[in-house]
């Protein structure tokens, strides 16, 4: 098996598992099939927009957990953002995180917040980590490619 | 291209307003792929200055025809003006209430959506928004369309919508996203 077919497979293949596992949904086939010649680094490009939103996010939600008195509805609507920009790239997993904390949010529960952002800290890593290789695998194939 | 051939084509103009930058950038390639001409603005009164009518103005400076945007389409969620406010005031204003509206949400709350929906928005599109969501727009597209053909004035109106939409489209492209 030559290297291209190789890279392709193993691309299939974590795709799949991505899809399997949960971390993605539909939503993420639905982006890559708006890629084209005319978009050729669509995915990426939103997906990298994605990264900058989470990780400012993420902070915004920890400062204001850490807050003496506590905003419930400030954490809430960084979340309601978070959960709507995850939704968008098809990031199943953090997306449902982001729906029970804005339950522990209206419940105004300080301790369920701070664990449900520490999961949500931790899935999104996870995730990052994964869509990081999958393009990694597509410059390797484009390059194969060349 | 000749200029009759852009004449001919004369591609759909869509306004899009939502305050995501991830969301415009989606919203863009979704209207893109399906050959519309877009301009994506970050908040409703960005929108309303781009479509020439200012915030606190009532009176309508543009008449209909200079406007050259053929559909609205708005994040129900922003901060400051709302998408909901953004279609209360289209529709009070006599330059734009006939550009058709579609309000997006990503929340599902059917008494949000008969609010817009009785305020004269044609659609009302759950987010994330799909390509299926973008094909039910030609059909109000077209309805826009058909009104500027009608007899009479509206012939000069035509031709000078020509014009105009080479224009303006070379003048907008410099706004295109924020």
């Amino acid at each position: 098996m030559d290297v291209m077919t190789q890279l392709q497979r193993q691309w299939r293949e974590h795709t799949a598992y991505l899809r399997k596992e949960g971390y993605l949904d539909d939503q993420f086939e639905q982006l890559q099939k708006l890629q084209d010649e005319n978009s050729p680094d669509f995915v990426a490009e939103v997906v990298s927009i994605f990264f900058d939103d989470s990780e400012k996010l993420l902070n915004n939600m920890a400062r204001a957990l850490e807050q003496k008195v506590v905003d419930f509805k400030q954490v809430d609507a960084h979340v309601h953002q978070f959960k709507g920009s995850s939704a968008s790239i098809g990031a199943m997993r953090v997306k449902n995180l982001c729906i029970e904390f804005r339950n522990h949010c209206e419940a105004q529960s300080l301790e369920e917040c701070v664990r449900c952002l520490r999961k949500l800290q931790y899935e999104y890593s996870v995730l990052k980590n994964q869509l990081e290789y999958l393009f990694r695998l597509e410059q390797q194939i484009r390059a194969a490619g060349v | 291209k000749t200029i009759m051939g852009m004449a001919a084509e004369a591609q759909y103009h869509v306004l899009a307003v939502d305050d995501s930058l991830l969301d415009r950038k989606l919203i863009e390639r979704l209207l893109k792929t399906s050959s519309y001409h877009v301009t994506a603005v970050d908040s409703g009164s960005k929108a309303l200055e781009f479509l020439g009518l200012l915030e606190d103005e009532h009176n309508d400076a543009l008449a209909p025809s200079d406007v050259d945007v053929n559909l609205i389409i708005t994040d129900y969620c922003m901060p400051g003006m709302t998408g909901y406010d953004l279609l209360r005031k289209i529709k009070e204003s006599k330059s734009l209430k006939d550009i058709p509206v579609v309000i997006m949400s990503s929340e599902n709350i059917p008494s949000r959506i008969n609010r817009c929906l009785e305020e004269g928005a044609e659609e009302f599109f759950l987010k994330p928004v799909q390509l299926s969501d973008v094909n039910k727009l030609k059909p109000h597209l077209l309805k826009g369309r058909e009104k500027e053909s009608e007899p009479s004035i509206n012939k000069r109106k035509g031709m000078e919508e020509c014009h105009s939409h080479d224009k303006t489209r070379t003048k907008y492209d410099g706004l295109e996203v924020v």
